[in-house]
């Protein structure tokens, strides 16, 4: 597992530790009571350091290379899942996967960005940037949901939608627009969760919903810290500066009122349990679809939509 | 002094050099100006009579909201709504400047109080909602204040029962409001919807630069989407692609030709041949009694 440099002193401690387990087992000298003392420390330790990041250590976490993705997560909270590819117009964008499945016996549209955890893979996934067809596949497949009654759960995890030369030819900034636009006519309830990094257009291109959730170590952005440094300090190396005044993390935007909600990690980040995380997200989920399911078709498109309306701040 | 002390000292000297030389061509005021485009020297007097475009060449130099607006609209015919709606800074925003600051520069350098100016007005004698965005508040960028000024425009045209007509300027979302500012993209493509299923006519506008947040939103949504003459449009910006995809871009990338060439836009328009254009697209709209 990748270790963090902000982790790296838990671990010291955590081998020690290990160390003197196995020193009293070879030697034979009963220590289990400092060890026991030792352990209690650790894990005080670990709560502290997990509850006290900085938004940077926690941008980190939400781009661990071991962070459950996508397709992780729908072996994690459905069943039956059946992939639905491509955009019907020549493409299969890999980095957007959607399909039908089930949650706790309710049959729903679930998409999400797809990244990969190794090299390989994220070439095929594009580390999780879509292209313009993705966005088109997603629409497609909203437009499957709404003709057949059925909950919409996407999975955001990107850092933005892929800004390449074919990208722009075939129309990126449009296919977003399209969603946002269309995400407002629909009848059925959606559920957004951002799972790991929601950076800027390419995030909110499927999250025009009517909950919409954050991981806690999640963040939410209108542009990647890094790139904000880069034009606003003209210093990418301020990306830390930069994320603090974003106000990227999942407190933020809850205090902000932009989500609905924030689900709890496993200590240590999701990829320290993927079960627990799991349960966690499915749990969630259920919940909102349990109350979303009461509500008239059309007064959801109504509330999805003074949701958005009411958004933004200004002097009057 | 290191070589590449040297080299970056150069740099800045060259972009204070060409800074200055810039703030003379765009000083308002002053007897001559440049062309970006042919280089000419020309009277600022004749380039105004001609609509901010080269006399010589024909380039189309940016040109501000109030100018936009005098220009498509008749005569006294537009009445500004929703002026009173300016900037918060609810996230206190501070990067080498506070947000409170460049806000105050940007109004006292252009005489406005945001990026955009809603309102009514006719053209050729079609009455119109519309939102018009000023690239010099600080590069058009939307805000909570322009999410919602377009987003009013576009409820006084539903409520009205009038076309709307969205003029575009930006470099795309306004940093200093974060997720809000990531969140008038929605508000403002929702807006729309709205528009589309009243069956209101949607023009919009692209102008020199279009980018970004906007253009990812309420900009490319048009029922018809014109291009002014000379604009570039486009999501990502160039050097942010070219550092992608390690390769340089021809040179007519995200002109307006190039979008054309790629079918993202109805029509490209010249600026003098604009307010025609739009009114006769209303008319061809107007259900004939």
């Amino acid at each position: 597992m990748t270790i963090l440099e902000f982790e790296k002193p838990l671990y010291e401690i955590q081998e020690k530790i290990q160390e003197l387990k196995e020193i009293s087992e070879s030697s034979g000298m009963d220590v289990s009571n400092q060890i026991e003392n030792f352990e209690k420390q650790a894990l005080e330790y670990k709560k502290e350091l997990y509850s006290n990041l900085t938004p940077s250590q926690r941008i980190q976490i939400a781009r661990h290379a071991d962070r459950p993705n996508f397709l992780d997560y729908v072996n994690l909270i459905t069943t039956d899942f059946i992939e639905l590819h491509g955009d019907r117009e020549g493409t299969d964008d890999r980095a957007i996967i959607g399909g039908i499945a089930k949650i706790d016996n309710q049959p729903v549209v679930i998409i999400g960005t797809q990244k990969g955890k190794t090299t390989k893979e994220n070439l095929i996934y594009n580390f999780g940037m879509p292209q313009p067809q993705g966005y088109r596949k997603a629409l497609r497949l909203f437009y499957h949901a709404d003709k057949f009654n059925l909950p919409i759960v996407t999975l955001i995890d990107t850092p933005g939608a892929y800004p390449g030369m074919k990208a722009e030819e075939t129309a990126q900034g449009t296919a977003i627009a399209v969603n946002l636009k269309e995400m407002a006519k629909l009848k059925v309830p959606i559920i957004a969760v951002i799972t790991g990094e929601g950076c800027s257009g390419g995030a909110l291109g499927l999250a025009v919903a009517n909950k919409v959730y954050m991981l806690e170590h999640s963040y939410y952005t209108v542009i990647s810290p890094e790139g904000c440094a880069s034009i606003l300090w003209r210093d990418a190396s301020k990306a830390g500066e930069a994320a603090k005044a974003l106000k990227i993390t999942s407190e933020d935007l809850l205090k902000l009122e932009i989500i609905d909600g924030i689900i709890k990690e496993p200590l240590g980040g999701a990829h320290c349990n993927y079960e627990e995380i799991g349960r966690n997200l499915k749990e969630t989920i259920v919940r909102s679809i349990n109350e979303l399911k009461k509500t008239e078709p059309q007064k959801l498109k109504e509330d999805r939509y003074s949701k958005f309306r009411r958004m933004g701040v200004f002097c009057q | 002094m290191t070589v590449k002390d040297w080299f970056e000292q150069r740099k800045e000297m060259q972009i204070a050099r060409r800074d200055k030389e810039t703030q003379i061509d765009d000083s308002i005021g002053k007897l001559w100006v440049k062309c970006y485009s042919c280089n000419s020297q020309l009277l600022r007097k004749e380039v105004e009579e001609n609509l901010e475009v080269c006399p010589k060449c024909g380039y189309h130099f940016r040109i501000n909201a109030r100018t936009r607006i005098n220009q498509l609209f008749d005569e006294g015919s537009f009445e500004e709504l929703f002026g009173n709606i300016t900037t918060a800074d609810p996230l206190e925003f501070t990067d080498t400047e506070s947000y409170k600051k460049r806000i105050a520069l940007a109004k006292a350098k252009t005489n406005m109080n945001e990026a955009v100016v809603s309102g009514v007005g006719k053209i050729d004698g079609n009455l119109v909602s519309a939102a018009v965005m000023d690239f010099e508040f600080m590069g058009g960028s939307m805000g909570s204040v322009v999410g919602e000024k377009v987003t009013l425009a576009m409820e006084e045209a539903l409520k009205r029962k009038i076309p709307m007509i969205a003029v575009t300027a930006s470099g795309g979302a306004r940093m200093q409001e974060s997720i809000l500012s990531l969140m008038q993209m929605a508000k403002t493509s929702c807006a729309v919807a709205k528009l589309n299923e009243a069956g209101l006519l949607y023009i919009t506008v692209l102008t020199e630069p279009t980018f970004g947040g906007v253009t990812a939103s309420f900009a490319t949504l048009g029922d018809i989407i014109i291009a002014e003459q000379d604009a570039r449009i486009g999501f990502a910006g160039r050097r942010v692609i070219e550092q992608t995809i390690r390769q340089s871009l021809p040179a007519d990338f995200q002109t307006a030709n190039y979008l054309m060439k790629y079918g993202q836009i109805d029509i490209i328009s010249s600026r003098a041949g604009l307010k025609s254009t739009i009114a006769k697209l209303i008319k061809l709209h107007t259900k004939q009694e």
